[in-house]
């Protein structure tokens, strides 16, 4: 590890953060979700060096933690927005407009689901369904879910972010 | 000192469903105002009672008077609710929902206001599960310990012996409320007949149907009922440890569970020798990482262990070898949170309500087009009808008619309003062409395409496809390339066979029932709604104004009132209308988002 601050580059991942995730986890029996999962929180998304790592603890093989990266939609190996954009596309959102909600929402960021903006602010993402049904379509950012949205409102949101951001 | 009972008790709707309504927003401003106002009160937030378009909600409950709901109250509306009631002892009418009585019938009730059961959304219901949900404080041991909490736990760990258990559960009926409608009893019997030291227990907290938020609800409004089946379970299995699997999209009930589980550790309901019975049990909480195919069983066990969430062959059981190897009990939710008022009420006193096949009650989240969509628990052998117009009020828009209701989720099928005389139970719901599932109740109107329903549960399982059978990775995605075809208008008049000659397929052939139900909300709504189908096909038309390629984007100068509603939710202007004029689209700047069409009351736009 590099001892000296001013010369660590600014995307160098500090694998310290995971290291001290395994001292908790590492001997926990079927633990290695829950590690990703604390990885995960930790940077936002699970970097590959981290992956390695948990590997090497653990004693098992990169190919069988990347098959559990990519099997559950929870994980991330990119890093992704500030705000990250949940359209909810359950059943319940789904016959309401959430269709119509996302396109406009892409369409407004100029990004797909699954992508994040250029500037690092915004990700947009399809959420199989977060148990809101009442308030249908749903699109929660970060933590705060907009409820009964309308896609005249998608702008609005969009806005109102924007103008945190400037 | 002034006891619990003197003192003033305001209470905010907390739930996933409420603080998304605004109730975040409610909580602070209920605690600013009452120590604006010099009131000294107890506030606390509670869980969800179902009618979540009414959120958010907040109860005030003043000494020896009933407690008083009232509904979507906003940050405005608080100081003034508050006045009024506390402080000069009057009800806002306008934003009052109802009052109960909460100890017994003593209390003094408010004059004009009605009672909880005298309002149709409540009439029908009757509360087993959802008893202590939205009433208590999910995070206070002591609410729940004054609502008869832990009495079972207590009853069997003192009284019963571990069959006397399996067969109060046996006797009672009780299916699995999951989906499948297993018998409890006899799957609790197996696992703890069962040989081996070491067995496991695990709650299936994976609710993955989309549209579907029973298990939330629970969960969150009363985390301690499920700890409680959970410990009989464990105790009449021989188990020592219990799981709960609980999916990453539901945060506050994996919070609440974990306050639940370390009340219950202090209290001695968990941990080692409960109650002197010598028995141990420790509860662990697993949190999913988001994929639909973890919801069965032997894909959840895999995930627990740390692997890709994918089902193996059965036999052997889980009750036989299961996680880790070890013999295993899976429930879920709702199931578990019946186990202590079973053993409370005894189990030939439950099977006194519902049908002769189906026992008890259900709890249903009913979303959609519906007028008052939320969570409602009602006896099983109930008609659908019921459930739609009496309890929820029917459809939520005056113009259109409800169509169908699909039951089940990705596993499910549609009902049409016409059968809706259907009654809620595992065997009719099944001859209808839908399952019970876990609860999930979807309304449809006429502005919904039957073809895009299934076009969208076949996008969802084929997403969610664990790709480990062929049947279900294939089949799943080349039924849903053909109902994109027909939702693009491309589709040919053999595709109605092919789907349905492959989804027949793909049912018997597939590993888990994840693929073995995957065709079925096509195959059901093939049943009933062909004509979409071919309408599709062959006229090139999607009456339900849903599937774009298929619209025309024109207004319908015979139905246009001249309105202009159409006209502001326009993104780029292509709306032309001009006041006492007819509505015009430029097909120009045009991006055909269908916001007209969803803004058009009187379904002017084709």
């Amino acid at each position: 590890m590099c001892a000296n601050k001013a010369t660590t580059l600014e995307n160098e991942i500090d694998l310290g953060k995971t290291e001290k995730i395994l001292e908790k986890y590492q001997t926990i029996k079927g633990a290695l979700i829950p590690i990703l999962q604390k990885v995960q929180d930790e940077y936002g998304y699970v970097p590959e060096e981290a992956a390695y790592l948990v590997a090497d603890r653990l004693g098992i093989y990169p190919s069988q933690i990347f098959g559990v990266l990519t099997f559950y939609t929870q994980f991330h190996l990119k890093p992704r927005g500030k705000y990250i954009m949940k359209v909810c596309c359950g059943t319940a959102c789904h016959v309401k407009g959430a269709p119509g909600i996302l396109d406009r929402l892409q369409a407004t960021l100029n990004v797909q689901a699954g992508e994040t903006t250029a500037d690092n602010i915004f990700t947009v993402e399809r959420v199989n369904c977060i148990g809101a049904c009442s308030l249908a379509p749903i699109i929660v950012v970060n933590k705060d879910a907009h409820a009964k949205v309308v896609s005249d409102d998608v702008a609005n949101i969009v806005n109102d972010l924007k103008a945190r951001e400037a | 000192m002034a006891t619990a009972k003197d003192r003033i008790k305001v209470l905010v709707g907390m739930a996933t469903c409420g603080q998304a309504a605004g109730g975040v927003k409610v909580y602070p401003e209920v605690e600013r105002q009452l120590k604006e106002l010099g009131i000294e009160a107890d506030l606390n937030a509670v869980g969800c009672i179902g009618c979540c378009s009414l959120e958010p909600l907040m109860d005030i409950v003043m000494p020896g008077r009933t407690r008083v709901t009232y509904k979507q109250v906003d940050a405005e509306k608080v100081g003034k609710i508050l006045q009024k009631h506390i402080k000069e002892g009057e009800i806002d009418k306008k934003s009052v929902l109802a009052q109960m009585h909460t100890n017994g019938k003593d209390e003094n009730p408010y004059e004009g206001v009605p009672f909880f059961d005298e309002i149709p959304f409540f009439a029908k219901q009757r509360k087993i599960v959802l008893k202590r949900c939205g009433y208590i404080d999910p995070k206070s041991f002591d609410d729940y310990i004054a609502m008869d909490g832990y009495k079972a736990v207590t009853k069997v760990l003192k009284e019963m012996t571990q069959q006397q258990v399996i067969d109060e559960v046996t006797k009672s009926g009780l299916r699995g409320r999951g989906g499948a409608g297993f018998p409890t009893g006899m799957k609790w019997s197996f696992a703890s007949k069962s040989p081996g030291p070491q067995k496991y227990f695990i709650c299936n907290a994976d609710e993955g149907d989309p549209g579907a938020f029973m298990d939330r609800s629970v969960l969150e409004g009363d985390p301690h009922a499920v700890l409680e089946g959970m410990i009989i379970g464990g105790y009449a299995i021989g188990a020592n440890t219990g799981y709960i699997y609980c999916r990453a999209e539901y945060p506050l009930a994996i919070e609440q569970l974990l306050v639940a589980i370390d009340d219950a550790n202090k209290h001695g309901y968990l941990g080692k020798n409960i109650l002197g019975s010598g028995f141990d049990y420790q509860l662990i909480i697993k949190e999913g990482a988001g994929a639909f195919v973890c919801g069965e069983e032997t894909a959840l066990m895999a995930s627990i262990e740390g692997f890709r969430g994918m089902p193996r062959s059965r036999p052997p059981f889980p009750a036989i070898k299961g996680l880790f190897g070890k013999p295993t009990n899976i429930n879920n939710v709702e199931t578990l949170a019946n186990i202590g008022h079973i053993i409370l009420m005894g189990g030939a006193k439950y099977a006194e309500i519902g049908t002769e096949k189906t026992k008890g009650t259900k709890v249903f989240a009913v979303t959609g087009k519906i007028k008052n969509p939320g969570l409602i628990e009602v006896p099983a052998g109930i008609q659908l009808r019921e459930v739609l117009i009496d309890i929820c009020g029917g459809s939520d828009r005056k113009n259109v008619q409800i169509k169908a209701t699909q039951l089940g989720g990705p596993s499910g099928g549609c009902i049409p309003f016409e059968h809706a005389e259907t009654a809620i139970d595992y065997e009719s719901l099944i001859q209808a062409g839908a399952i019970m599932g876990s609860g999930g109740v979807v309304v449809m109107d006429e502005m919904n395409c039957m073809v895009d329903v299934a076009r969208y549960f076949l996008n969802f399982t084929a997403e969610e496809s664990c790709g480990k059978c062929t049947p279900c990775r294939v089949g799943t995605k080349v039924m849903l390339d053909i109902l994109e075809r027909i939702c693009r208008g491309e589709g040919e008049m053999e595709d109605i066979q092919k789907l349905e000659d492959l989804g027949n397929d793909i049912k018997a052939a597939s590993l888990c029932a994840l693929g073995q139900t995957a065709p079925n909300p096509v195959l059901s709504t093939i049943r009933y709604y062909r004509h979409e189908y071919e309408q599709h096909i062959k006229d090139k038309f999607c009456a339900a104004t849903v599937c774009v390629p298929l619209l025309k984007f024109e207004v319908r100068e015979d139905v246009c009132t001249k309105c202009g509603l159409c006209k502001k939710p326009c993104p780029t202007d292509a709306l032309v209308w001009e006041k006492k004029q007819t509505a015009r689209i430029n097909h120009a700047t045009c991006t055909k988002c269908r916001a007209c069409i969803e803004a058009c009351p009187f379904r002017a736009i084709k």
